[in-house]
């Protein structure tokens, strides 16, 4: 046992995998994660790789999002999923049928809007609650910091579960209309792929730009030393709060998007684990790597969908030997590649 | 002594505290135009204090700066617009930016391109080493070369006053050479008005024209270095002989 312990510390001190440079292990990662998804989706055929696309689109969003405020500027929050359910419940609450809604008991008010008249509102208001969530947290950094994350996530689904007038609680909020332009309704799953897909490129854009921009290098510059960038005159909290405020209007829109493709949403969706999965996303794909979000979300799509095929397991259990397979992955990847897939720093 | 017209930066009374722990208790000093003074003392004595309650990074609890005049009582980033910047303590420098980069975070909040280009073509000019390097990252430079990146970033600022703390912290002696060299040369041909905190003694009272001794959060001495050398002042503080609880104990002006 204490040899297997012994060589297991060796491998993760000198392995190989630790030493490899990130370019190589950037190519290999991005074929093995390419193949496997190709091969996947050929076996299973076009339906189920436009879903299977989908899910990724969402959670990729979710992915290169949080990054930027995890990977680029250093905060570990877990409390993204928080965002990714106002935004969902705004689209629910201001879009959902009304006239399916006043059918029901407990119905809440339902404004009846159209996708694109919620959009915005939904980003703008996870852009908002972040806003006066940020002003508080930016008080605190590290440990503590994640810790009143997880505070946030816990609140924001307890708000979800319980505030029946308006999210109608554990029974969900149905009808959740797809998007629109005038007659012409995203309601082929391959119309909504693509804007999916249009969604998602747009975040990628817009992170790049942010990363690439000075604006990115002082937050780099905050992730190594707070107090020495204070220093030459940057008001910390300012570009904290800045990139928390654009990090949580992406989960805002991935929320929104989530609750049209799906057409019904309830508070398990925004449960603290699925937090947790997209945290372990980030740091597999890679801290601070806008590709390595990517590869993370393509891979736990796969896996999460993947299992379902496994023939001895029940399904009941799929929900459950992701999270295992995810945990398991996670500790080996710190045991054995600290700074992720691809990615250029350690936690 | 010098006359309070000319003095560019003055340190009335200056208290702060840390919880507990007096850092600065009254400490007056002040600073003229194009000058260069060095503040000397033991380990704790309050030397990083005097700089971070300068740039409003310290806790102070009484008593004012007053600069160029004013009375100076904003926060950092309204202190660096006002040229005032600072090479902290440990060099720390971003090692996962390049050079160019590091010189960049220096003066990021000026809008102006090409004014930004023009202070980071004279601060390579005055450090021919950063310009070989200066697209290679941080964490590839020596300690030197670092130290030297620190004192660039803070030149990047176009400070009229540039406050070192500690800038040959545990360098080679040929390098700490090199480091006095360029201080020296910031403070004559750029003409920075330029307080430095030293422990290496010998060789900061070369290139400084006043120095002021702290011990225990207090002034004890200020005056020339050769006032400073032909006194024992020095070995009186760092021995501990010097009980600045005392009012006015062991203050020896000179010059
Ligand atoms: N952030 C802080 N919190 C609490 N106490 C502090 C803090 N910073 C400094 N002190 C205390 O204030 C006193 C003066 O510290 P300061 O850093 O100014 O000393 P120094 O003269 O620069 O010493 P050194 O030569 O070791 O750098 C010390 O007693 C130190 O413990
Ligand atoms: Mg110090």
């Amino acid at each position: 046992m204490s040899h297997l312990a012994q060589a297991i510390r060796e491998l993760g001190d000198s392995g190989p995998l630790r030493r490899m440079p990130r370019a190589n292990l950037e190519r290999i990662a991005t074929v093995l994660v390419l193949g496997w998804a190709v091969g996947f989706m050929l076996w299973q055929g076009a339906g189920f790789t436009i879903t299977l696309t989908t899910i990724f689109a969402i959670w990729a969003i979710l992915a290169v999002s949080l990054n930027l405020v995890v990977g680029f500027t250093g905060l570990l929050s877990v409390g993204h999923i928080g965002f990714f359910g106002i935004g969902a419940y705004t689209m629910a609450i201001l879009a959902s049928d009304a006239s399916y809604d006043r059918l029901r008991t407990e119905s809440i008010p339902t404004p009846d809007w159209p996708f694109f008249a919620a959009l915005p509102v939904c980003i703008a208001i996870a852009g908002l609650v972040a806003l006066g969530v940020g002003v508080v947290f930016n008080r605190f950094r590290d440990d503590i910091f994640v810790l009143v994350s997880f505070g946030f996530a816990i609140i924001a689904f307890s708000f979800f579960l319980n505030l029946r007038e308006l999210t109608r609680g554990a029974f969900g909020i149905h009808e959740i209309p797809r998007p629109a332009f005038g007659s012409w309704v995203l309601d082929g799953e391959i119309e909504f792929l693509i804007f999916a897909l249009i969604c998602l490129a747009l975040v990628v854009l817009i992170c790049w730009l942010i990363v690439t921009s000075s604006f990115g290098r002082v937050l780099t510059a905050i992730r190594e030393d707070e107090e020495a960038i204070a220093v030459f005159g940057y008001r910390v909290t300012h570009f904290k709060l800045a990139v928390w405020v654009l990090s949580a209007m992406m989960a805002g829109l991935a929320g929104a998007l989530l609750a049209s493709w799906t057409s019904f949403i309830d508070p398990n969706s925004f449960i603290l684990l699925e937090s947790m999965l997209l945290i372990a996303i980030v740091i597999l794909g890679g801290l601070a790597t806008i590709w390595g979000s990517l590869l993370g979300a393509m891979a736990f799509v796969l896996l999460e969908e993947g299992m379902r095929f496994l023939p001895f397991l029940p399904p009941e259990f799929v929900g459950q030997a992701r999270q295992v397979v995810l945990g398991v992955l996670l500790v080996l990847l710190m045991l054995f590649r600290p700074q992720g897939l691809v990615g250029r720093y350690k936690l | 002594m010098h006359g309070s017209s000319d003095v560019s930066l003055q340190l009335t009374d200056i208290a702060v505290h840390y919880g507990a722990v007096r850092a600065l208790d009254g400490v007056s000093l002040g600073i003229s135009q194009g000058e260069a003074v060095a503040v000397l003392g033991p380990n704790g004595a309050g030397k990083s204090t005097v700089l971070k309650a300068i740039m409003g990074l310290a806790p102070v609890v009484a008593g004012e700066v007053h600069w160029r005049g004013r009375r100076l009582e904003a926060e950092t980033h309204e202190i660096v617009r006002e040229g005032i910047c600072f090479v902290p303590q440990g060099r720390r420098v971003f090692t996962h930016l390049s050079i160019e980069e590091n010189l960049e975070m220096g003066c990021l909040y000026l809008g102006d391109e090409s004014e930004k280009r023009r202070r980071l073509e004279s601060v390579l000019d005055l450090f021919p080493i950063l310009y070989d390097k200066r697209r290679d990252l941080a964490s590839q430079m020596s300690g030197g070369q670092q130290q030297m990146l620190a004192i660039g970033r803070g030149l990047m600022g176009a400070p009229d006053l540039l406050l070192l703390d500690e800038p040959t912290l545990g360098l080679a002696p040929i390098v700490v050479g090199e480091v006095f060299a360029k201080v020296r040369e910031i403070s004559n041909r750029v003409d920075t008005t330029i307080m430095i905190v030293e422990h290496n003694i010998k060789g900061v009272l070369e290139i400084v024209d006043r120095a002021y001794v702290l011990d225990k959060g207090r002034i004890v001495h200020e005056g020339t270095p050769e006032s400073i050398r032909e006194t024992n002042i020095l070995t009186d503080v760092f021995l501990g002989r010097i009980q600045p609880d005392e009012e006015g104990g062991g203050r020896t002006d000179g010059a």
